[in-house]
C-alpha cells in the first residue's frame, strides 16, 4: 500500500510532517507494508494536510487529516473524499503545467519520465535553435510572471545575439502576496523547471542557467539543489544534455529578502552581487543582461510550461486560451476564501467564477467586497466586475492587470483606506531608491491617505496626481503599478474613504 | 537586545569567502555563507570580502544594507517571521501580528529582553491560501490563530 503526505511547504505548514511520522509509526507497529511518499500537493490547500492511499486500485483522498485521524485511516475506517481525481476540483482543471505536480515523488527522475517527463527535452534535442524558438513562439506562451511579453520574442532576440556566453535566468523570487504557483511547483515537479531551462539553453545557445530563488522558500530551495543535483548525475544537465552533445548546467541562488528583485534588471543586478536596483531599459536583458550577456529571464511557470509544449507540441498548448492568451492559466486563489488553492484552467473563465464557484466564496462567510488580482501591485476588483474573463487584455481593459494569476479575496469587513495605505507603505518599504516618482512617490502617498483619513478634503485629488506621476514616471512596475491598488480602492471603494471625512465635518 | 559576539579568526573567514569565488557573481553567497554560520555577517569579514573581490567597503557596504536578510549583528535565539501581506491580512493577519508585537513588548525587527526571540515581518511565505502564516526558525506554519501564535512564543521562550 502506498501512502501519499505532502511534502509541500503549505502542507507541512498545517501539520503534514507529523500526519506523515505518525502513519509510519503506526503502520510499523500494526506490521502493516507501508510506503510512504512525500508528495507535493494536488493544489487544493484547504484539505491540506491531504492524504491519499493507494491499495492498488487508484488513489483515494483524505482531508485534511490530523494526527488523531491516523488509526481510523489505517483501520479503512475514515470517511474520505472519494478517488482524488474524481474530486471536483481535479476534474474540472486543464492541468498542463502542473499535470505531475501532487502525483508523483518529486525527487524521483523515473516518476518524472514515467509522467511524460523529458520526452520535451529529448525531442527539442533534435530541433535546431531556430526550430525550438518557433515552436515556442507557435504556442503562444506569455510570460507568467506578470508582464505577459510573449515568451518565443525574448528567446529569438537572445538566440540572435551573438556572444561568448549567454544565459538562461529563472526568476523564482515569487514574492507576490497571493501567489504560491512557483512554489507549488518547484517544490512538487522540480525537474520540469530544469528541463524547461535546459530546453531553452538549447533554444538560444545558452550554456548556463541560473534560478533566483527567494530565501523565504526554504522547502523550495532545498527540493530544487537536490533535484540539480540529481539532473546532473542523470546527464540531463551537463556537457552532454540528453544525450544531445549539447552543453547546459545550472545552479540555484538565494535572493535576500528584497521584494524588488523580482523584477528582472534588478534580479540580474542581484545575481551579479550588487545591490538591487532597476536597471534602466533598453538595453533589454535579452541583449545586455547577466554580466552584460544575452539573458533568458523567464518566470517559473513560463519556463515550467515549455515542457508540456514540447511533449505535446505547440499547437495542443494553442488550443486552449481566449483572445490572445493563449494556453492555461495557473490562478492561485488565496486570502479569504473558502476553498483556496492553484487550479490550472484555460484563459477565459470569469474572475466571478474563479472567485464564488470554484473558490466557494469567503471563508468568513461574509460577502466577498473586493478580489485583489496580480499580487500586491494588482487592482482591487470589485464584485460589480466579476464578469470579466481571466485574460491579459480582459483585465488591463478593466483597470486591472492579471500578473502571476493570485487573487486574493477580502470579505466586507476589509477597509480599503487601509489596504491603499498598505500598498504605498509596502512601495516605500521595498522600493530600490533609483528612482523619485517610486521613492519619495510612495513615502507621499502613505502621508496623503493619512490626510484622506483625517478628513483633508483636497487629499484625494492630490492622490490621484501623485498616482499619475508615479504611473508615468517610474522605472519599474514597482513604483508604476503601486497605484493600480491605491486608485482601484479609491474608485471603487469610495466610502472608504469617505467616513473619515464626513465624520471630520 | 544585542550581544556583540567574538569576532571570528580571519583565517576561518577567508577559507569560508574562498570557497565561493569560483562562483559567478559570489557576493550574495558569501554572504549567505557568513550568516549561515555565524548569524550575522560579522565585522572582521567586510575587509576581507571587499579585499577577495575587488570591491571597496563602501560598495561592499551598499549590499549588505540593501538586503532585508543580512544581519549586522545576531538575532535572538529564535526568529519569528509573521506575514504581513495582503492574503495575510484578509484572514486577520494584521490583529494577530498586533497581539504578537504587543505580547513580546517590541516592534518589528525587535528582540525580547530574555534574547529569545526577534520578530521579523516577512512579505509572502507564498501560504496565500492558508494563512494567516508565519515562520518560526525557518519552519512554516500555516492556519495560525492567537492561541497557536501565543504557544509558539512560549515554546521560543518569549
Amino acid at each position: 500500500m502506498r501512502i501519499y503526505v505532502p511534502g509541500d511547504s503549505a502542507a507541512r505548514s498545517v501539520g503534514a510532517d507529523k500526519v506523515a511520522v505518525a502513519i509510519a509509526v503506526e503502520a510499523a507497529a500494526r506490521g502493516m507494508d507501508v510506503q510512504i511518499v512525500r508528495n507535493g500537493t494536488r493544489g487544493m490547500i484547504w484539505l491540506e494536510p491531504l492524504v491519499e492511499i493507494d491499495r492498488g486500485q487508484g488513489r483515494e483522498a483524505f482531508g485534511p487529516v490530523a494526527v488523531e485521524d491516523v488509526s481510523a485511516l489505517l483501520d479503512g475506517t475514515l470517511v474520505g473524499l472519494g478517488p482524488t481525481d474524481d474530486l471536483d476540483w481535479m476534474k474540472r482543471q486543464t492541468r498542463l503545467t502542473f499535470a505531475r505536480c501532487g502525483v508523483i515523488d518529486p525527487l524521483s527522475l523515473a516518476d518524472y519520465e514515467a509522467h511524460g517527463g523529458l520526452s520535451g527535452l529529448r525531442r527539442a534535442a533534435g530541433m535546431t535553435g531556430v526550430e525550438i524558438v518557433e515552436e515556442v513562439t507557435a504556442s503562444g506562451l506569455r510570460g507568467r510572471g506578470g508582464a505577459g511579453f510573449p515568451t518565443g520574442i525574448k528567446w529569438k532576440t537572445v538566440l540572435g545575439a551573438e556572444a561568448p556566453q549567454k544565459y538562461i535566468v529563472c526568476n523564482a523570487d515569487e514574492g507576490d502576496s497571493g501567489t504560491f504557483a512557483d512554489r507549488m511547483i518547484m517544490e512538487g515537479d522540480p525537474f520540469t523547471l530544469i528541463e524547461g531551462m535546459a530546453i531553452a539553453g538549447l533554444g538560444v545557445g545558452a550554456t548556463r542557467g541560473y534560478v533566483y530563488l527567494r530565501s523565504e522558500y526554504p522547502d523550495a530551495i532545498e527540493v530544487m539543489n537536490a533535484a540539480v543535483r540529481i539532473a546532473r548525475d542523470a546527464g540531463v544537465l551537463g556537457a552532454d544534455v540528453v544525450g544531445s552533445g549539447r552543453a547546459f548546467d545550472m545552479e540555484i541562488r538565494v535572493g535576500a529578502g528584497a521584494y524588488v528583485c523580482g523584477e528582472e534588471t534588478s534580479l540580474l543586478n542581484s545575481l551579479e552581487g550588487k545591490r538591487g536596483v532597476v536597471r534602466a531599459k533598453p538595453p533589454l536583458p535579452a541583449l545586455e543582461g547577466l554580466f552584460g550577456r544575452p539573458t533568458v529571464v523567464n518566470n517559473v511557470i513560463s519556463l515550467a510550461t515549455v515542457p508540456v509544449i514540447f511533449e505535446k507540441g505547440a499547437q495542443h498548448y494553442a488550443d486552449f486560451g481566449l483572445g490572445r492568451s493563449r494556453g492555461t492559466a495557473t490562478l492561485q486563489i488565496a486570502g479569504n476564501v473558502a476553498r483556496g488553492g492553484l487550479f490550472e484552467t484555460a484563459f477565459g473563465i470569469s474572475l466571478g467564477e474563479v472567485v464564488n464557484d470554484i473558490g466557494g466564496g469567503t471563508a468568513s462567510g461574509r460577502p466577498v467586497k473586493a478580489v485583489q488580482v496580480g499580487g500586491p501591485l494588482g487592482a482591487y476588483m470589485p464584485v460589480s466586475k466579476f464578469d470579466t474573463p481571466m485574460g491579459y487584455e480582459e483585465f488591463d481593459q478593466n483597470g486591472g492587470l492579471i500578473g502571476h494569476a493570485g487573487l486574493v479575496v477580502f470579505d466586507d469587513s476589509a477597509d480599503m483606506l487601509k489596504m491603499a495605505r498598505f500598498a504605498m507603505e509596502f512601495c516605500a518599504v521595498e522600493s530600490c531608491g533609483k528612482c523619485t516618482p517610486c521613492r519619495i512617490g510612495a513615502v507621499r502617498g502613505v502621508e496623503t491617505i493619512d490626510r484622506i483619513a483625517q478628513g483633508d478634503a483636497g487629499a484625494a485629488a492630490l492622490l490621484t496626481d501623485l498616482c499619475e506621476t508615479m504611473k508615468d514616471g517610474s522605472l519599474c512596475a514597482l513604483g508604476g503599478f503601486t497605484p493600480f491598488p491605491v486608485m482601484s480602492a479609491l474608485t471603487h471603494f469610495p466610502d472608504d474613504f469617505a467616513t473619515a471625512k464626513e465624520a471630520a465635518e | 537586545m544585542t550581544r556583540m559576539p567574538v569576532a571570528p579568526p580571519d583565517a576561518d573567514l577567508r577559507a569560508l569567502i574562498d570557497a565561493h569565488l569560483h562562483l559567478e557573481g559570489p557576493l550574495l553567497p558569501i554572504l549567505h555563507a557568513l550568516q549561515e554560520a555565524y548569524g550575522h555577517v560579522p565585522e572582521a569579514a567586510r575587509p576581507l570580502i571587499a579585499e577577495a573581490l575587488n570591491i571597496s567597503r563602501a560598495e561592499l557596504h551598499g549590499v549588505i544594507s540593501f538586503y532585508h536578510d543580512f544581519r549586522e549583528v545576531p538575532a535572538g535565539r529564535h526568529v519569528v517571521k509573521i506575514c504581513r501581506a495582503e492574503a495575510c491580512q484578509a484572514v486577520g493577519g494584521t490583529s494577530l501580528a498586533d497581539a504578537a508585537l504587543d505580547r513580546l513588548g517590541v516592534g518589528w525587527h525587535g528582540t525580547t529582553a530574555n534574547g529569545a526571540v526577534t520578530i521579523e515581518p516577512v512579505y509572502c511565505l507564498g501560504l496565500c491560501a492558508c494563512g494567516p502564516a508565519a515562520m518560526v526558525d525557518g519552519q512554516v506554519v500555516g492556519r495560525l490563530d492567537a492561541a497557536r501564535l501565543d504557544a509558539l512564543l512560549t515554546e521560543a521562550g518569549a
